[in-house]
């Protein structure tokens, strides 16, 4: 592996986080996902500028979310990529049809990175961005370092328009 | 047995600024008895009331948050009593009205009618758990149930109604959401 391409395959977790906390995010609503545990999570977990709100079930995140937006305290949701497939229906009322800002950082797991996610090996990824693409809700890739920049103003976004977003994290943040 | 109409007559006496979440038949019967802007009505998925009450509560921990869910909705999250303890909301409120039945979908019995609610939700974490079966008894300690630093439980034993008409298009209506913003942050 040369060094270019050594210098793309990273993505720092610290990054994340600090487009996270740009993004005037005051909440982290998780399920615990392999992908994103050590580099996110973790830090997350220490991390006093952030309340972290852990939940048994994932589609928990949705309803908590939309609570927090009538205030307008922005959350984001951490979870893996199972999860979201479990919170469907969630995101089907409440994100889309009620327009709701959800913003979900999805972890991919068990994706090679080195793939898209549609070629991915897992056939639980690969679904993800045509269900995303069904449903009308805007994704964006976080794979390196040069994606974290898409965090920040895609949060803004949402919540400045009262739309859904998700974050699908394919690789696991260092 | 309590009827559940009786219950929110008592329980609306008692409620001023406070918002109040619910779900199906318990959305019908209380926006029917208390119709107000701070009904919190658009839910999106069932068993989700709860996790909507945390997030109000989270968000405003000056104001305190009242939910009326149905028993089916509790089973289809009852990890959230686990989340709510540990998330440790004082000011939330958690009513359950207990018939033993999906009411709202054909009135068929749950897969066990008689379980225990405020058992689960003391082992859970709650704060202050109590479980009224006597109209009476509910009237004479609404007050004080409400006072409680939450998270506060509370199961309503109460008969199943009779068939509701369950207009969603009223209740979900956008102007509903508008209207509850507007209320909630005034």
């Amino acid at each position: 592996m040369d060094a270019k391409t050594s210098a793309a395959a990273s993505l720092s977790g610290a990054a994340i986080i600090a487009a996270i906390k740009a993004s005037g995010v005051g909440f982290i609503l998780s399920v615990p996902d392999i992908t994103t545990s050590s580099g996110l999570l973790a830090p997350i977990a220490n991390d006093n500028a952030l309340r972290l709100i852990r939940v048994c079930k994932e589609d928990e995140c949705v309803g908590i979310a939309s609570g927090l937006s009538y205030s307008d305290k922005r959350a984001l949701i951490l979870i893996q990529h199972t999860g979201f497939l479990d919170s469907i229906n969630a995101l089907r009322g409440i994100a889309v049809e009620y327009k709701q800002p959800i913003c979900m950082m999805i972890g991919l797991l068990q994706h090679d990175p080195e793939v898209v996610p549609r070629a991915s090996p897992s056939y639980g990824v690969r679904i993800v961005e045509p269900i995303l693409e069904a449903m009308g809700i805007a994704y964006h890739r976080i794979s390196t370092d040069a994606d974290v920049g898409k965090i920040t103003p895609a949060i803004e976004t949402a919540y400045r328009d009262s739309q859904p977003v998700a974050f699908l994290i394919a690789r696991s943040p260092s | 047995m309590m009827k559940r109409t009786e219950c929110f007559r008592v329980l609306a006496r008692h409620i001023k600024n406070e918002p109040v979440v619910s779900t199906y038949s318990s959305a019908f019967e209380w926006d029917a008895i208390n119709p107000r802007d701070l009904n919190y009505l658009s839910i999106g998925a069932m068993g989700l009331d709860t996790s909507h009450a945390l997030g109000l509560a989270l968000g405003r921990p000056d104001k305190r948050v009242v939910v009326l869910q149905g028993d089916g909705s509790l089973l289809m999250n009852l990890g959230s009593l686990t989340t709510i303890a540990a998330a440790a909301p004082e000011n939330l409120i958690h009513f359950v009205a207990h018939n033993g039945t999906y009411e709202a979908n054909g009135s068929h019995p749950l897969p066990d009618p008689k379980i225990d609610f405020a058992a689960m939700a003391r082992a859970a974490g709650y704060a202050a758990v109590f479980d009224f079966t006597d109209l009476d008894v509910f009237t004479q300690q609404v007050a004080h149930v409400l006072e409680q630093d939450g998270p506060v439980f509370a199961t309503l034993r109460v008969e199943p109604s009779q068939p509701l008409t369950y207009d969603y298009k009223r209740i979900y209506d956008p102007a509903k959401r508008r209207a509850f913003k507007a209320a909630w942050q005034a």
